[in-house]
Formats: C-alpha cells, structure tokens, sequence
C-alpha cells in the first residue's frame, strides 16, 4: 500500500487558487487540501487572512504529493490555477508552468448553476478531473466541509463541474 | 501512536498549548496570531481569555506562572512591543510554572503597519527563542518551549511567521500530560520584586542562565545537523528551512529549532564540513551577524532581501548566486475595500465632505484612506490616533484645529486610547475622538472584547460603558450617533467641534459581518431619473458601480477595477439588462447597484439628492 501510495505521489501537484474575499476561495481550498489529506499525500496549503473578507484579492497555495517543503508555490511551478473571478487570473498567471492549465469559471457556467454561491465547488468539480482522489474522498470531503443545509446542492455543483466538458486553457 | 490531522500552524500551537498541560492561556487579537486562542478556547481544562492589551495578557500569564501554572501568551509582532515593559523585567524574575511568548511576525505585512522582525527581542530579554519550519514542529515546540521555561526558570519566546501560523500541513497529535500541580503563590521577593537592589542580583542570575541555556543549545535535538553535499552548507531556521529544502534538497542543512542562544560549537563543527555556508533567514541579518561576529566567512545576502518575505525564488537567487528580479507587477490587485454596509462609511464620507484632517488608528477603518474616502491622516499604532490629535492641537493655528478629529474603534480605544483620553482632558486639549464603536475586534475577524460583555469563553460579563468612562474622565462633551444617519452624524461631528476642551462622538452600531440581521432589501437606481451626479459613488461602496471612463478622475487603478468588476458583472447578470448598457459606455452612465452585495444601509439614498435610490 505505501509502495504503490510512493509511486503515485511522487509528482508534486501544485495548485493556485485565486478570487475576491466573500467568494468561497477558502473554502474551495479547504476542501481540495483536505481531499489531498485524506488520499494519503503529504500537503501544505498557505493563505493569508485579515484583510481577505473585504473584497480584496485573495490568494491560496496548495501543495500535495509525497513529500512538501515549502508551503508556496514557485513562480512557473503551478499546474493549475483555480478562479472563481477570471479577471483576477492576470495578477497570477506567472505563476503558470509551461504546460500547466488555468481552470477559469467558463462561459454561461454560473446560469447552470442553481445557486451562484455553490460556484467554488463547481469549480473544484472541473479541477478534480485532472488530480487522483476518488470520486468518494471528494464526496466524503464537501459534505463535511459545507454547511449541511447546502450539502445537496453543493454536491450537485460539484457534479456539474466533474461531468461537463468545458475548454480548459 | 497519535493520530494525524490537517492543521493550520495556529490550530496547531493550541493544541500543543493542551497536550503540553498548559492550564492558562491569554493574548490580545492580531493577525497572525489571532486563531491561536480561538482554538484554544474549546479546551474545558485551559482557562484562556481576551486581554484588552497585550501587555496585560502578558502580566495576567505572569501571575498564573507565579503560582505554578504552565501559561501561553499569543500576539503579533507588534502586540510584543506593548508586551515588551513586563517582557523584560520578566526576564529577570523568570517564571514558577513554564511560560511560552508567542510571536507571530507577519513579513511583507500581509495586515501590519510593519515587519519588524522580534528575533531581536530575544537577544534583548537574554531569553531562549524556538522557532518551527513546520506545523509539526509548531506544535511539539510548545512542549519543549515550557520544559525549557521550568528548567532554567526564564521566559521563552516561541517565533513563528505568518507562513507557519496561517499554513496547513499534517500534524500528529499526542494525548494531554496532566501535571496534578497545587497552584500556590510563594513570597519570595528576592525573586519577583524587582527593586533595584534585588534587580542587580536577578540580573547577574539572568546572565549566568544564558551561559547555561548555550550549552544547553550545543547538545539539544533542537538544532539539527543534516549532512548531504560537502559543497554547501546552509545554516537556516523557521520557515527559511523549507524554502532552502525545496531548492536545494542535497545540501547539508544546520537547522536550528533554537535560534537563540546560537549553539556555536555546533556553528563551528558544521562550518569545518562544508566548503562554502549560506545563511538563509527571512527579515533582518540575525543569524547572519552572529554568525560572521564568530568569525565564519559566510556568502552574501543582498539588501533588497531584507524586505518583504522570502520565498523560493529569492531563495535561489542567494543559493545560486543569480540576480534577484522583482516579479513585474501585473494585473491588479484588488485593494481591500469597507464591507457593503460597513457602519464606518458613513461617518468617513462626513469627514470627507468636511474635509476635515483625521489622525487614524488600527482597524478595519484604516481603508478609509483609499480613494474616494480619502479620509484617513495618519496611522502609527494601536491608540496613536488620540496622542497624535494632542499633538496637533498644541501647535497648529486654533482655526487649523477646529477641523482636526481623530478616530478610534471600540477594540482599539480600550487596547490604547484610554490613557491619551485621559492625556487629553488633564492637559486642557482642545480635541474631538470620534470612536467607532462596531461592538467588535472586526480587522482580525470580529473577537469579543470589554466593550461587548462577552468573554472569549462565551461568558456574559460586564460591558464597558464608553459614555460612562469618557464622563468619569471629565470629557466636556459625548454624544453617540448612529453612523447610518448622515445627517445625525454630521451635526454631532460640527456640534462635538464647537465644544470647548475634549469632546467625544461615539458612532455606535455593530459590524455589518456580525449583525446579518440589520441586512435590509437591497436598493436600486432608477436610470431614468437618475441624474448622474455621482455623490453615490463618493461613498466608495461596493454595491455601487460605475461603467463610465471618467467617473474616478485620475485615479487610474481604481477606474480600471470598477470597469473590469462591471465586465464581468455582464457577463454573469441576466442579458437584457447588460445588453442596454453596453451599449452607451460613457460617462452619461447612470451607476448601478449590485443587488447581490448591497446590504440596503441606505447611505446612497441620503446621499443622493434626487431621490432615485428606491428599494427594489
């Protein structure tokens, strides 16, 4: 098990997640480290609060794989940049390693949404296609994380997110 | 075999703070501290509280550790320069139960007025200082912190940045070590009463105890020796440790868990077995000046590293010798802004249409010195505000001062604006204070605090009552307004001016984040009757946005922001509507309001002479 566990971590999945404060971008990172966390992988995610729920930018680093030392991600070094506000990807898109991937809310995505607020989890829907945690650990994971009134519906967006097929940059 | 958990380097100090059988814990909030006694407060064996400063969280820790109690104090940088009085001499009493200063550093000041760095504090107190590269070691260091605190009867400072405290990574956890102690306090004034003639015996002591703490460091686990490549060597602690791991994973590492007293021996034995040695630390040249003071040639760090935080690049560029490029600014970065139905708007757009000098303080309300508020004069330190106000009333021209206020919030008037109240009546000032009272500690995430009449344990006590204290202070004049009244506000603010001596507003109403339930229907502008005179978008609120290219004047950046917002506000709001806007992008634009953000405070319906702001 740790063998195979060993094989399959070695890869470093770098993970930048951007938005505005009051859009759930910790939220989204919470989820995804703790996803990271329950499959076995050694994980750092790094936030800055205080100022983070005034509306200003908000920025959040995960790491995962076998081993992680430094909770920031070198500039270049990012596989994915996450946003729940596509404007805000400029201020980070070097960031961005050559053949890393910027995952940015698509067109109309929102209207297929039930409620805009459950777009953070959407959005993670879209990223998990490309990381290796089951179907299970993220299930197990959102519905932990989120209030249980919106489990459901949070769950769905996930769905939305997992099943579409959007163009990814 | 503990179990593992994903925790953040606060959560994990508390829990280090439990398992360690700590039984008091206090602080003061401030990022990045803040979380650490959040998360101790679930302990039912810790009683923890908010202090109203950081200096008196201290002296109350102080006080449990006299009588035998293992304690823990949490603040930021900052927070420690309040501390420091007690901080030093506490070096000199030392401590009965084991005693653990936490500092949080915030490098590149993420929400600080500045990134000082508190190594220093150490060497200053002639105490011992921890400091994690991991959320592991952030907690287990608590443990060894208080076990080093009882054995040599002194202080230790446990340092951690905002990487460590606001990072998560895994963490094993231990169970709690009872200490069934008998709390008791022993009269033994030799000890804690430092008049001098006693003082000069515990300094001697203090300095013997340094001597005994460096051997201590020379053999402790805590300074690690990890040997790789003979080529380089890199001498590192905190936070710098993972950054130089992760670009150079093959160098021989001397990791020091104990950054003061350096153990030197080991300094030495290392320097042999190496041919070339970096330094790697974040802030000031603290490692490094010790280091060359030893006589090891070390290779350089440039200046422009002294500022900001580190980080993997900058880590390179010293480890590989390359010039350091400053990552061209691009994009913009949203600023901070007033939360949509921030009770502080209102009495800073008075204050900007008075344009009135404002000395400020620490607090959510400092934004107010962003355009368009543009109302915020000075900032220093918690309390500054009101000495600063003093200050000017003595030297400027009487007319000059009758348009001077300063402005405090609730959290930040008790941390340190009672005394230069008090400064203020006693020397015949002619000032106005305006306190923002938000019944909240709101900047570092709404923390209960004296004026609130709730403890950190959730406890009903009793409040402080500012119009009470500002009258038993002999203030001439108080008067508390609600900040959504503009008019009440502006006549207070001119009334409070035209007292003679000391006056005080007390803008009074709770933090829109805590009070969700003062969220009213959101508003609208009607287009067709709107006469785009933009007084709305004075208020700088974030409901309220504008398309136009002129509306901002010359302030590029924000006009550039609002734009984008309003694009992708197209994009996303329903099509009709976005449709009829786009097509006359100019300045005759009438403002909109985002219904998903507006809180229905209903400034912008005060402010708008033409009454076409109406609910929706």
């Amino acid at each position: 098990m740790k063998n195979k566990l060993k094989n399959k971590m070695k890869k470093v999945n770098n993970i930048l997640i951007v938005g505005l404060g009051g859009q759930g971008v910790l939220l989204a990172s919470d989820v995804i480290s703790m996803a990271a966390f329950k499959s076995g992988y050694d994980i750092k995610k790094s936030e800055v609060h205080g100022m983070s729920q005034r509306g200003g930018s908000v920025t959040t680093h995960v790491r995962f794989g076998s081993k992680i030392y430094s909770p920031l991600i070198k500039r270049g070094k990012a596989d994915f940049i996450l946003t729940l506000k596509n404007s805000e990807i400029e201020r980070v898109k070097d960031f961005l390693s050559s053949d890393g991937k910027v995952i940015g809310v698509p067109e109309g995505f929102l209207d297929k949404l039930e409620n805009k607020k459950t777009l953070n989890i959407a959005m993670i829907g879209i990223l998990s296609k490309f990381l290796d945690i089951s179907s299970k650990i993220w299930e197990e994971v959102i519905k932990e994380t989120v209030p249980s009134k919106f489990q459901q519906l949070n769950l769905e967006a996930f769905e939305i997110g997992r099943e579409g097929e959007f163009f990814i940059g | 075999m503990g179990r593992m958990e994903l925790l953040s380097g606060n959560e994990a100090i508390a829990i280090g703070a439990y398992e360690s059988g700590v039984v008091v814990a206090t602080a003061y909030p401030g990022t990045p501290s803040t979380e650490i006694l959040e998360n101790i407060k679930i302990y039912e064996e810790i009683y923890c509280q908010w202090s109203p400063n950081e200096k008196v969280a201290l002296e109350v820790a102080m006080g449990a550790s006299f009588a035998g109690a293992r304690t823990l104090v949490a603040m930021k940088h900052v927070g420690v320069n309040v501390a420091a009085d007690p901080f030093m001499t506490l070096s000199y009493t030392g401590i009965k139960g084991g005693l653990v200063l936490v500092s949080a550093d915030d490098p590149a000041m993420h929400s600080s007025q500045n990134e000082q760095d508190n190594r220093h504090y150490a060497k200053m107190a002639k105490i011992p200082m921890l400091e994690p590269s991991d959320n592991q070691e952030a907690k287990d260091l608590v443990s060894k912190a208080l076990e080093i605190s009882e054995r040599f009867d002194t202080p230790v400072l446990l340092r951690i940045t905002t990487r460590i405290a606001h990072s998560e990574g895994r963490v094993k956890l231990y169970k709690r070590i009872e200490n069934n102690r008998d709390y008791k306090f022993d009269k033994n004034p030799q000890k804690f009463v430092m008049i001098p003639a006693y003082a000069r015996k515990r300094h001697a002591f203090v300095e013997d105890r340094l001597k005994k703490i460096k051997k201590y460091a020379e053999n402790s686990e805590l300074n690690k020796i990890e040997l790789f490549s003979k080529d380089i060597g890199i001498i590192t602690s905190g936070i710098s440790y993972q950054y130089s791991k992760e670009v150079m994973p093959d160098a021989s590492f001397l990791k020091l868990g104990m950054s003061y007293p350096l153990c030197r021996r080991k300094i030495y034995d290392f320097a042999k077995t190496v041919k070339k040695i970096f330094v790697i630390e974040e802030g000031d040249r603290f490692l490094e000046n010790h280091i060359r003071a030893m006589g090891i040639e070390l290779e350089a760090k440039l200046d422009e590293l002294l500022l900001g935080e580190l980080n993997i690049e900058k880590v390179e560029s010293i480890l590989y010798k390359k010039k350091y490029v400053k990552p061209k600014e691009i994009g913009r970065v949203s600023p901070p802004k007033m939360c949509t139905g921030c009770p502080h708007r209102g009495v800073f757009y008075i204050l900007n249409r008075l344009k009135f000098t404002v000395t400020g303080d620490i607090g959510c309300y400092t934004l107010a010195v962003l355009p368009p508020l543009n109302s915020i004069d000075t900032c220093v330190c918690m309390g500054a505000s009101i000495g600063n106000a003093i200050g000017l009333s003595k030297v400027i021209p009487e007319e000059d001062n009758k348009k001077v206020v300063a402005v405090i919030g609730d959290s930040t008037f008790i941390h340190s604006g009672i005394t230069p109240l008090i400064d203020a009546v006693y020397n015949n000032s002619n000032i106005t204070v305006i306190i923002l009272d938000n019944e909240t500690t709101a900047m570092t995430g709404g923390q209960d605090h004296p004026g609130t009449g709730i403890t950190l344990k959730g406890n009903k006590t009793k409040a402080l009552d500012f119009k009470k204290l500002c009258k038993a202070i002999g203030v001439s004049s108080v008067k508390t307004v609600d900040p959504y009244n503009l008019d009440e506000v502006k006549a207070a603010i001119l009334r409070a001016k035209e007292v003679n001596g000391v006056s005080v507003v007390i803008s009074k109403r709770k933090c829109i984040l805590i009070d969700k339930e003062s969220i009213k229907r959101p508003l609208k502008i009607d287009e067709e009757k709107c006469k785009i005179c933009d007084m709305c978008i004075k208020l700088g609120c974030p409901a309220i946005i504008k398309v136009s290219e002129d509306e901002m004047g010359s302030i590029g950046k924000e006009k550039s922001i609002k734009k984008d917002k309003e694009k992708e506000k197209k994009k996303e709001k329903n099509k009709s509507k976005s449709e009829n806007k786009s097509k006359n992008k100019s300045k005759d634009v009438p403002p909109v309001i985002d219904e998903n953000l507006c809180t229905g405070c209903g400034l912008c319906e005060q402010v708008c002479k033409f009454d076409v702001i109406i609910p929706t």
